[in-house]
């Protein structure tokens, strides 16, 4: 956790105002205070994160329908469910490699989008910008059906272009179990503008002396890039690592609406929280749905562990300031 | 330096800036290019919404633009328009009047008193005239067919309660954050970052069943009130923003006698618009864009829906109008985007602040 340990580590706390007798009761008086402005966010970190999690784990061990009213005690029943549906394992594994795919990609691609758009011999810079970031502001279910057509194996652009460049047999993308999910991660492009703009953020914020002093040591640009770019900006890559992790576990929307809710071709593209919204949602069963949500909480948890604790060996602070 | 070698004053300066200029180019073209790609299917749509769905099929086999065949009316009939290679080497535009194999019968639409012409070929290897011609009137249809007006409504009065809620909230806990000597407040800092990680599937189920049993499902209320509690991203954002407000401005107001709350609405929030339209904008497009959450609790409610959903639904329902589908999507994001374009500035500073302090 040392990213955020860092910002919370700031020098935050409020100054003396003054040292008048009065200073305790000061003090005490600006606990409260501060105690009443944390309120909204205590209050709804309990109601809506604190209890439904402990609610979620006791769920796991119940029987409970939402269509039939009343739960029953099931004890492991949905636990030992989970590891004998053939479903669970498989849009886990459904998960797992689109993120294989997914994950290099788009952590990859806003690092050299970025690298374009703080280059000196770039002209336009702030329109290219606006243009790349785009398509993240725009409705995901908007979104999705500009790809479905773009990449329509018939009429969609995609496939009129390759067979222009002569390509004889273009991929069908979304009826092809070997390309949907390559085809998801083309969508996913368009949701790289955050990473883009931290990214490029900090690569601004690094000293020029270093690649100064690179040069004078002969560095070429490739080797700068290389050897002082990609280093002072792994907390970004870092950081945009972990989000994309995050959003991969909570993956959804693109699934559902392009195979309509069935995973298809075969069950290439049914992915876990589409077997998890399917269970407690269209079957009603919250307490089998409740187990494989903390199956994915659990994963989401060992992931994110690795990932920091493998952070040193990788990230680069300059410094203890933010 | 091939470039310096091929020009014809060859001073060292004017070589060096001639290779500027042609990275320039090179790298801006390399951009524009590389933009231009990424934005393709953009074009695709635009076009496609105003196309009509034979077009959409034609297209498979090289039409582009939306294109209408030309027809010509000849004495109460209509006759497609073809280009017609005449014997003498030209290319006339010929109505066709009366198709065989062998020898066709056309009609000069601009001399249709010459009468009938005969052409020796065979007519389906001619090519037919079209001209551009957008379908507008798609967007009217689906305009009608969505409930446009209705969706667009329900959005937008679920996007700004939430927005008014979530700055409300955030402002607050961000202002406890930054200025406050809350015991344990590190502490609660690492939660709060900590919820921005945490996989939103293992609080929705009894989350859901919350909202069922107090009767909210099916309203509002879920996509609202818990954005009055504050959110993470927020709250970051805000309270990176008050710690580089200087004290000395609190402090004199404080002096002056002013509370905690009145140092907040007077001192911070004035100094603070540019964050605040940051996490007003987050919010909005947030709520805009949201799918999932008004699938779940919308259900069965056409009348309360929202436009993501209301988009998706009518795909699924009207997916063989494909002219349609692209001209809803293009609907759905209009909103958005005008305030992105507007906001711009503010809005990409807010990603900055919260992605790069971390």
């Amino acid at each position: 956790m040392s990213s955020i340990n860092q910002a919370a580590a700031l020098p935050s706390e409020a100054a003396q105002p003054d040292t008048t007798k009065k200073k305790m009761s000061l003090e005490r008086q600006q606990r409260l205070w501060g105690w009443i402005f944390l309120s909204p966010w205590l209050i709804g970190f309990v109601i809506f994160t604190l209890a439904p999690i402990i609610a979620s784990l006791i769920f796991t061990f119940t029987n409970f329908n939402l269509g039939t009213e009343g739960i029953t005690w099931a004890g492991l029943d949905n636990w030992n469910k989970l590891l004998s549906d053939p479903l669970t394992l498989q849009s886990l594994g459904v998960t797992f490699k689109f993120s294989l795919i997914a994950i290099p990609i788009l952590l990859f691609v806003p690092i050299l989008l970025a690298s374009l758009l703080n280059s000196p011999s770039l002209k336009g810079k702030r329109i290219l910008r606006t243009l790349f970031y785009l398509p993240y502001v725009i409705p995901a279910v908007s979104a999705i059906f500009i790809w479905q057509s773009f990449l329509n194996s018939e009429a969609g652009w995609l496939n009129r272009g390759l067979e222009l460049l002569g390509v004889q047999d273009p991929p069908h993308w979304f009826e092809d179990a070997a390309w949907i999910l390559p085809s998801f991660v083309m969508i996913g492009l368009w949701g790289i503008g955050n990473a883009m703009l931290t990214t490029m953020a900090t690569m601004q914020g690094v000293p020029t002396e270093l690649y100064q002093a690179a040069e004078v040591d002969g560095a070429g640009t490739l080797t700068k890039w290389r050897r002082i770019t990609l280093p002072m900006i792994s907390p970004v890559i870092f950081y945009n690592l972990v989000l994309l992790t995050i959003g991969i576990l909570n993956y959804f929307v693109v699934p559902w609406i392009i195979t309509r809710g069935t995973g298809r071709p075969g069950n290439a593209a049914y992915f876990f929280n589409m077997h998890l919204y399917k269970t407690a949602f269209a079957y009603g069963d919250m307490g089998y749905g409740a187990a494989l949500a903390w199956l994915i909480f659990i994963i989401g948890l060992v992931v994110t562990i690795v990932l920091f604790a493998t952070s040193r060996r990788w990230v680069y602070y300059a410094s203890g300031d933010s | 330096m091939a470039a310096s070698s091929r020009a014809v004053n060859t001073s060292p300066a004017y070589g060096a800036q001639l290779k500027k200029f042609a990275i320039y180019g090179m790298v801006t073209m390399f951009g524009i290019t590389v933009a231009f790609i990424f934005l393709l299917p953009f074009g695709n749509m635009a076009l496609m919404s105003v196309k009509t769905t034979d077009q959409i099929t034609e297209s498979a086999t090289g039409l582009i633009w939306p294109m209408e065949p030309e027809t010509f009316t000849y004495e109460g009939e209509n006759y497609d328009v073809y280009e017609v290679p005449m014997p003498d080497g030209t290319t006339r535009q010929l109505a066709l009047v009366e198709p065989t194999r062998r020898v066709s019968q056309f009609i000069d639409p601009s001399n249709p008193e010459a009468g009938l012409i005969e052409w020796e070929g065979n007519w389906r290897a001619l090519n037919r005239v079209s001209y551009l011609f957008p379908h507008w009137e798609n967007f009217a249809e689906a305009w009608d067919l969505i409930n446009f007006p209705l969706l667009f409504r329900n959005t937008l009065i679920i996007a700004v309660v939430g927005m008014i809620g979530t700055l409300a909230s955030s402002t607050v806990v961000a202002y406890a954050f930054a200025r406050f000597p809350i015991p344990g407040k590190n502490i609660w800092f690492i939660i709060l970052i900590g919820t921005i990680i945490l996989p939103s599937q293992v609080t929705l189920i009894p989350t859901y069943a919350f909202f069922a049993k107090i009767g909210w499902v099916g309203t509002w209320l879920p996509l609202i009130v818990p954005h009055f509690f504050a959110n993470a991203f927020n709250v970051f954002l805000l309270r990176q923003f008050f710690m580089t407000l200087p004290r000395e401005l609190d402090e004199a107001a404080m002096i002056d006698g002013a509370g905690p709350a009145r140092v907040l609405w007077s001192v911070i929030i004035p100094q603070s618009w540019a964050a605040i339209i940051a996490v007003g904008m987050f919010h909005f497009i947030f709520a805009w864009n949201d799918y999932f959450s008004p699938l779940i609790y919308l259900l069965g409610k056409p009348d309360l829906q929202v436009i993501s959903v209301g988009v998706q639904a009518f795909n699924f329902t009207y997916g063989p109008r494909p002219e349609l589908v692209q001209a809803t999507s293009l609907m759905a994001m209009l909103l958005p985007l005008f305030l992105f374009f507007i906001a711009q500035k503010v809005f990409m500073r807010g990603v900055v602040i919260t992605g790069v302090e971390k």
